[in-house]
Order: C-alpha cells, then sequence, then structure tokens
C-alpha cells in the first residue's frame, strides 16, 4: 500500500455527481453545424488551412500546428467548409475568435486511420511527434499541448508520471464515465505516455467517490505496470499540485514546472485520446463532456464531436430555459459562464452545467470581511486570502506578492467557505491582471529606455567621432602646412619661388621708380 | 430569463456571517444563565438595553455614513458587541453607564474606524476599558453572589438600578481576584477557610460562570466558528505563569493555575473575546502567539497591576500588536521553501 499524503485546506463541497451517472455515455449524434474554434488549446491557434466550399472528410486536418506550443484541428466528420471566420468561443472573455464553420454531410467519409506500428518499441521522439498531428491537448480543462509535456528535457529525466482520474469538482462526471466504460483504452494510453516518457514509474490517482470507476482501472491494470492509487475525497485533488503532494509528498517549487521534480501529470482523457491517436490512428476530434443541472431533464455523459454548438446539447438533455439561471461550462468551482447558446464544444470542455436558481443561488451582497480565517483554512496553497483580499482592495501590489499572490491556483476554496460572500477569486484574479499589466508596462518602459540611452549613446558618439575626424583633418592639414613652410625653406618650392622672383621684381620696379 | 454572466465559484457553502454572530449569541447563553443564577437578572438587562442602545447607534452611524442599514444591521454585529460588553459590565449598572460604553464601542471603537472588518480594536473591549477608567467606581461594584448571605435582587430591582439608580441601593462585595490580590499574610488555604467569596476554586459563582463560558466556547469551536489556536495560547501561558509563581500556596502566592484559568473573565475572554476575528492576528500560528501574550499579559496585570481584571487591557495591547504578529508569522505557501521574507 503507498503511503499518501495530505495537503493544506480543501474543502468538501455537495458532490451531485450521482446525477449525471445513471446512465452509459450516449452519443450526441450529428449536429447541423460544427463550428471548430482554431485555438482549442493553450498556446498559438492553429492556422485553418481550408477554404469555404472546400469539401472535407472525417479526420483530415483543417487547421495546422502554429510552433511547437500549439496542435493541428481535425475534422470530426466529413462535409463542406462553410465559412472560416469570428465566431463566439467558449472563453472566460465572453470574445469570438477564428473557427472553421462546416456542414457536415451525413455520410460520415473518413480519410484512412493511421495506426502507429508496434507503439510499445517505437522511437518515443515519433511517437511525440503522432501525438501532436493528432491534435491532442490536455483533457482535463487546461488544454496544454500534450506533445510538449512529453518532450525530453536534457539532465531532467521523469520518474513518475502521474494519470490524473481524481475528478474531483462536484458534479463533473466525464473521466469518471471514461474509466468506468473505456478503462483498458485509459491504461493503454497510460502505458503508450510512459513508452514515450522512458517508463517512469506510473501511478493512477483517484478519488474514493468512484468505486465502479476503481474496479474497472484495477481490473484493466492487472499485469501492466499502472499503480492505481485510491485516496480521500477532497477537493481540490485533482489540482496537478495537490495530486503530486498527495501521491509523492512533495511540492513543486514555486515558479517550476512539475517537470523540474522528475514529474508528468497527463489527465485520464489525454490518456484515451492517445490510445484511440495511436492505436486505431484516430486524430482528437470527439470527447465525453457532463451534461447537468436541474435545468435539464436528461442529465448525463455525451460523447460530443468537437464543435458541436451547446444549443444541439441542451435539446438533447430535455434544456428547460424558463428555470436556468447561468449556463457554465465546467464545473461549479472554477467553471465559467457562456452568455450565448451557439458557443461549440472544445477540447477541453468537460461538464456544461445548467442549473436553476436554487440550486446555485445568484450571490447575494457581499458582507463585510470580518478575517475570520474560513479562508486560511481552506486554501490549499496555504495563503492568507483575508490579506490577499485587503490588500488587493487597496491595490497594494508589493504587499501581494510578498504573500505570494501568483501561487494562488484559483480553485474557489476560499470563496467559497466565505461566510460574508466575498467574490475573492475575482479579486484576485483582477489583482494578478493589473500587476501583469503593471510589469509588462515596466518592460516596455525599460526597453524603452534602454532604446533611448543606446540612441542617445550612438548619436553622442557619432558626434564625438565627427568632432575627432575634423579634429584629426584639421591638424593634419595644419601639420602637413607647417612642414610645408619648413620644407619650403630646404627646398626649392616653385610657388615661394616664383613670389620671391616677383617680390624681388616688384622691388626692382621700385627702386627704378625712385630713381626716377 | 437572462442568464447571469459571473465569475467562479459558482457554488458556495452554508456558513454566513449572520449566522456566525448568531451563534456567538447562542453560545453566550449558558454563561448568562449562570450568571443570573449567580448574581440575578441584572446581567439580563445590562444585555436587553444595551442590545437596544446598540442598534440604536449603528443605524444612526449608518445612516450618517450613508450605507445600506437593513442589511448591515443583518449582520448582528451591534447585538454581539453590545451583549459581550454587557456580560463584562457589573450587574445592576446603571443605564448612563451602558450608552457611554455602548456609544464608545460602536461609534467610537467601530464606526470611527470604517465599521465591521475595519477596527483595529475590540470594540467590546474599547467601551470596557473608556468605563473602566472614567467610572472606577461603578466598574468596580460587583454585585455578591448567591450563597455568600445575601439575598439575590429581583427583576424589578434590576430594572430600577438600571433606569433610577439613585433610588437602588446596590450591595457590593469584593470578588475573588481583589481578595487574592490585597491577601497579605495568609496562605492560600487559610484565606479560603476565611473568604466565602472565594469558593471551591475561583470565586463562589464565578467558577460556574466560567465553566458555562468554556461549554459555549467549546460549542462554537466545534462549529467552527475559531480555531483552538488564539484560546489555548492564552489558557497555555496563563497555566504556565500561574504554576511558575504558585510559590506552593504560601502567603506570598499569587494564586493557583486553577484560580486563574477559572477566576475573572480568563475563560470568557479566551473563546468570546481573543477569537474576535477582526481584531486579532490571522494566521494559526500567529493565533498561538497572540493568544500566548495575552494570557502573559492577563496574568501580569492581575498581579502587579491595579485593576479588578486584566482581559480589556491585555486585548486592547496585543490588538496593537497583531499587524505586527502577522508580519512575522506568514505561513509557508505550498511550493516555497520558508516563509516569506519579512518586507
Amino acid at each position: 500500500m503507498r503511503r499518501l499524503h495530505d495537503f493544506h485546506g480543501g474543502i468538501h463541497p455537495a458532490e451531485h455527481k450521482a446525477e449525471s451517472t445513471a446512465q452509459h455515455i450516449q452519443s450526441a449524434g450529428m449536429p447541423d453545424v460544427l463550428v471548430i474554434p482554431a485555438g482549442q488549446h493553450i498556446g498559438s491557434s492553429a492556422v485553418p488551412t481550408v477554404m469555404p466550399g472546400q469539401r472535407v472528410l472525417g479526420g483530415e486536418e483543417i487547421a495546422e500546428a502554429d510552433g511547437a506550443l500549439s496542435v493541428p484541428c481535425h475534422a470530426p466528420t466529413s462535409g463542406t467548409v462553410l465559412a472560416v471566420e469570428d465566431r463566439p468561443v467558449p472563453h472566460p472573455s465572453g470574445l469570438s475568435a477564428l473557427c472553421i464553420v462546416l456542414q457536415p454531410d451525413g455520410c460520415d467519409e473518413w480519410t484512412e486511420p493511421r495506426p502507429f506500428a508496434n507503439p510499445m518499441n517505437a522511437d518515443p521522439l515519433h511517437l511525440t511527434q503522432h501525438i501532436q498531428q493528432a491534435g491532442i491537448a490536455g483533457m482535463g480543462g487546461a488544454g496544454f499541448p500534450t506533445a510538449l509535456k512529453l518532450s525530453p528535457r536534457p539532465g531532467k529525466p521523469i520518474q513518475t508520471l502521474i494519470i490524473n482520474g481524481t475528478e474531483c469538482e462536484p458534479y463533473i462526471t466525464a473521466d469518471d464515465s471514461l474509466m468506468r466504460e473505456r478503462a483498458a483504452a485509459v491504461i493503454n494510453g497510460s502505458l503508450i505516455l510512459a513508452h514515450v516518457l522512458g517508463n517512469p514509474a506510473v501511478l493512477l490517482g483517484i478519488e474514493d467517490n468512484k468505486p465502479e470507476a476503481i474496479a474497472a482501472l484495477e481490473e484493466a491494470a492487472i499485469g501492466s505496470a499502472v499503480e492505481i492509487v485510491v485516496f480521500p475525497t477532497k477537493y481540490p485533488s485533482g489540482g496537478e499540485k495537490q495530486l503530486i503532494e498527495i501521491l509523492l509528498g512533495v511540492q513543486v517549487p514555486s515558479g517550476a514546472l512539475p517537470a523540474d521534480i522528475g514529474v508528468v501529470c497527463q489527465n485520464v482523457g489525454t490518456a484515451a485520446a492517445v490510445h484511440n491517436a495511436v492505436v486505431n490512428g484516430r486524430p482528437l476530434v470527439s470527447r465525453i463532456t457532463t451534461v447537468t443541472g436541474e435545468a435539464v431533464s436528461r442529465p448525463g455523459n455525451y460523447e460530443i464531436l468537437l464543435g458541436t454548438p451547446i444549443r444541439h446539447l441542451l435539446a438533447l438533455a430535455g434544456y428547460d430555459a424558463t428555470v436556468n439561471q447561468r449556463l457554465v461550462m465546467g464545473g461549479p468551482m472554477m467553471g465559467f459562464t457562456v452568455s450565448d447558446p451557439d458557443c461549440p464544444i472544445i477540447k477541453t470542455s468537460n461538464c456544461l452545467l445548467l442549473p436553476t436558481e436554487e440550486e446555485l443561488p445568484t450571490p447575494p451582497p457581499p458582507q463585510a470581511c470580518i478575517r475570520c480565517g474560513l479562508c486560511a483554512e481552506a486554501c490549499p496553497a496555504s495563503l492568507l486570502p483575508q490579506q490577499l483580499f485587503w490588500y488587493s482592495r487597496g491595490r497594494d501590489h508589493e504587499r501581494l506578492e510578498a504573500h505570494n499572490l501568483f501561487d494562488c491556483i484559483e480553485c474557489g476554496a476560499c470563496a467559497y467557505v466565505c461566510p460574508s460572500h466575498i467574490p475573492l477569486v475575482q479579486y484576485y484574479r483582477a489583482s494578478k491582471a493589473e500587476i501583469i499589466a503593471q510589469r509588462q508596462d515596466a518592460e516596455r518602459a525599460e526597453h524603452a529606455r534602454q532604446r533611448f540611452e543606446a540612441r542617445q549613446e550612438r548619436i553622442e558618439r557619432q558626434a564625438r567621432e565627427k568632432a575627432e575626424r575634423r579634429e584629426a583633418r584639421k591638424r593634419s592639414a595644419q601639420a602637413k602646412a607647417a612642414a610645408a613652410a619648413t620644407d619650403g625653406e630646404k627646398e626649392n618650392d616653385p610657388i615661394q619661388a616664383a613670389i620671391k622672383r616677383a617680390q624681388a621684381r616688384k622691388a626692382a620696379i621700385a627702386d627704378a621708380g625712385s630713381k626716377d | 430569463m437572462a442568464l447571469l454572466w459571473v465569475t467562479s465559484p459558482h457554488a458556495h457553502g452554508a456558513q454566513d456571517t449572520t449566522q456566525v454572530m448568531q451563534t456567538v449569541l447562542l453560545a453566550t447563553l449558558p454563561g448568562v444563565a449562570v450568571m443570573t443564577w449567580f448574581f440575578g437578572p441584572g446581567t439580563l438587562v445590562n444585555i436587553l438595553f444595551g442590545s437596544m442602545v446598540a442598534v440604536a447607534m449603528e443605524t444612526v452611524a449608518l445612516a450618517l455614513r450613508r450605507r445600506p442599514i437593513l442589511r448591515t444591521l443583518d449582520d448582528h454585529s451591534a447585538v454581539v458587541t453590545a451583549s459581550l460588553l454587557c456580560i463584562s459590565l457589573p450587574p445592576y449598572s446603571p443605564w448612563w453607564l451602558i450608552v457611554i460604553g455602548m456609544a464608545s464601542a460602536i461609534w467610537l471603537a467601530k464606526h470611527f474606524y470604517g465599521g465591521l472588518g475595519y477596527n483595529p480594536f475590540n470594540p467590546a473591549m474599547v467601551g470596557y476599558v473608556v468605563l473602566l477608567i472614567s467610572f472606577p467606581v461603578q466598574m468596580t461594584a460587583w454585585a455578591p453572589p448567591r450563597g455568600t448571605g445575601v439575598e439575590v435582587p429581583s427583576f424589578l430591582d434590576a430594572l430600577r438600578a438600571c433606569f433610577a439608580p439613585q433610588t437602588y441601593d446596590a450591595v457590593t462585595m469584593a470578588t475573588a481576584l481583589d481578595v487574592v490580590k490585597q491577601n497579605s499574610g495568609m496562605t492560600m488555604e487559610a484565606l479560603w477557610r476565611e473568604s466565602p467569596q472565594l469558593g471551591r476554586w475561583a470565586g463562589a459563582g464565578w467558577e460556574w460562570v466560567s465553566l458555562a463560558f468554556l461549554a459555549g466556547g467549546l460549542w462554537m469551536l466545534k462549529k467552527r466558528l475559531f480555531t483552538w489556536h488564539a484560546p489555548v495560547g492564552m489558557l497555555l501561558s496563563i497555566t504556565l505563569l500561574s504554576a511558575l509563581f504558585y510559590d506552593d500556596g504560601s502567603s506570598a502566592s499569587k494564586g493557583s493555575p486553577l484560580f486563574h484559568l477559572l477566576g475573572g473573565a480568563t475563560l470568557f475572554g479566551a473563546f468570546f473575546i481573543i477569537t474576535d476575528p477582526v481584531s486579532s492576528a490571522v494566521s494559526n500560528r500567529g493565533r498561538l502567539v497572540y493568544g500566548a501574550l495575552i494570557g502573559a499579559l492577563v496574568y501580569t496585570i492581575r498581579v502587579a497591576g491595579n485593576y479588578p481584571d486584566a482581559v480589556a487591557f491585555a486585548v486592547l495591547i496585543m490588538n496593537f500588536a497583531a499587524p505586527f504578529i502577522d508580519h512575522y508569522t506568514q505561513p509557508r505557501t505550498y511550493g516555497h521553501r520558508a516563509r516569506p521574507p519579512p518586507t
């Protein structure tokens, strides 16, 4: 039995997971239109390679990766590209971004699958390329390009691969249902990832509130190198840093990556996607998303083509617009509200939460902070949220940084327990943005200063050099003149001689004149 | 229905500040009941009248400051301050004493600094200290407890004492803390035999009042209204210091640890006063230090100072020091080797 560790703080919100696990994963079917954003991951957006009117096949690349911090996008089915234009995307900002709008033709014709032959003996670099080409980015929510986490870092071998099956947020059961029903794909994908990373220890971490998933995984993992580690349910155990502390008892140093301490974390959904890409040769074109909340009559987990508009899912799940009060992409702790039901499901969309007012009441106006300290008790990063709040209101950036504002993972535990209903996380986000903007300003100002000084120096140097050259010319001219003067005395300079002759002549004439 | 556009988290826990304050009020009930049993209904009248005055003053302050009145009154903080101050006042205090105390607590200590959450000093203790310094006679007139041969006043007597103080003949008796402080030449054992008001351990009536406040305090601890750090720090340091200077109960003794723990306002202070989060240190470690230093001050002022009890002074002095303690007790953040360096 592995020795487990605890992390500071954490909360136990009502789970609400049973609602969406009553049924098996269902297919969400084919929507009328697919809106596929070019940027569904962290990093630079992919670059569309198709034109409006073009016919594409399922699995065909329709946008190519833009550098290493990027992944391509693929057509989820065959159809015609209607447009390549800005459309509303699921992002906290509520802004629009470049999307490829695809009208499915209903044939679902596919390109030839490209499975990777004999992956467990393959070159890790080739596998990493294959994973990137399949468009895989972290499916737990952050959407970090998977291949980048797999790239070797010289001198920093990976000792542990952690497969994150925690799914600690209330309501969400996408990973739970995936592990229950496709445990073999999860385990096999984990083993492929382990092979790429040079065969480190593989730990699959899962909370103890998912007994069916645990049983399925344990059966699938028999005889493999994957160790299933079950630990007590507590939010936010699924945070990468918290999970590493639970399983290994070490903390990721502030500002460093898990890889710096020899750890790589991947989500179970990512592992399954890797299996699908490597073994079945299919790129990432669909995902499992939980659709839940009391405003839908058929909550559950749906296998959804990427780009499916939320509207399509709402109809499928029996949505009642009259009782729904907010549309949350993600869970109730870290999800963000979406205002447009035409927004699509993307690679990172693990949940669509449609609560009623009774379920998640509108926050009341905040009361005064009485510094009760419940937030500090709950904070998984051991911060002092009440102090951060105080300094955030005072825009005291120096103290905010001294109190490690940037170690806040925005899990929302502090605001959850706050008896005065203060939107603490919102304050921290705002302060972080202010500080970052200020840093960038300072950086720009510093650049400008350096450029100004360099220019000043250049101008001064040029002026100095010009002056020196002028001085040198002057000196050389004088020196020449002086030399010529002395030379004239020594040698018969024709000019001097002529002058002398002229003077002699003048003198002779004058002489003659005076005699007259 | 227009969709909400708000930021995470969307879920919220059960507790709210109004409930926290209500819990504190409920937790005072056992102590108040025992006080009423031993000293008569004086404290009850204090609390009822004091709360009304406090709510009226809070309303005036909010109106002058143009703050939402009903929503702010709903946090119950004025009633909590009033109750804590009125429990600390001698029973059968005249109305004007209570009014001046409330004005100091609600206006001077709280709203002059910006209202709930912004007060650097504990409002109830500011009210108490203003009164103690200004009206030492009234503030040291404690009624004798039941069982010391004096009849306990009736509710009517209590009303008369409050609203027509000139018509009420107060009977007072030195408290146990006074008796031990003024002792010269008697061993503790002899002193306890001589003075009926010393009770079994720490003053007739007082020791039971303290135990009742302890019960209320433990209940709040169980309801997670505060952590154990500040109370334990305070009680530990009082225990240590009083054990150190107990001197085996000789005539030079300053009283046993049990006497100091159950006597005076130690337990009331430890669970109801120093746990006020607004004016205390913020981190758990900071609160441990804060409580321990309050305990040390309470003991020092009790045995060396001139005042009947020391909790109020100790708390105010440490309120001053709370930001300083915070500065040096910031917890180690995840992923950091050490505590952040003081800036």
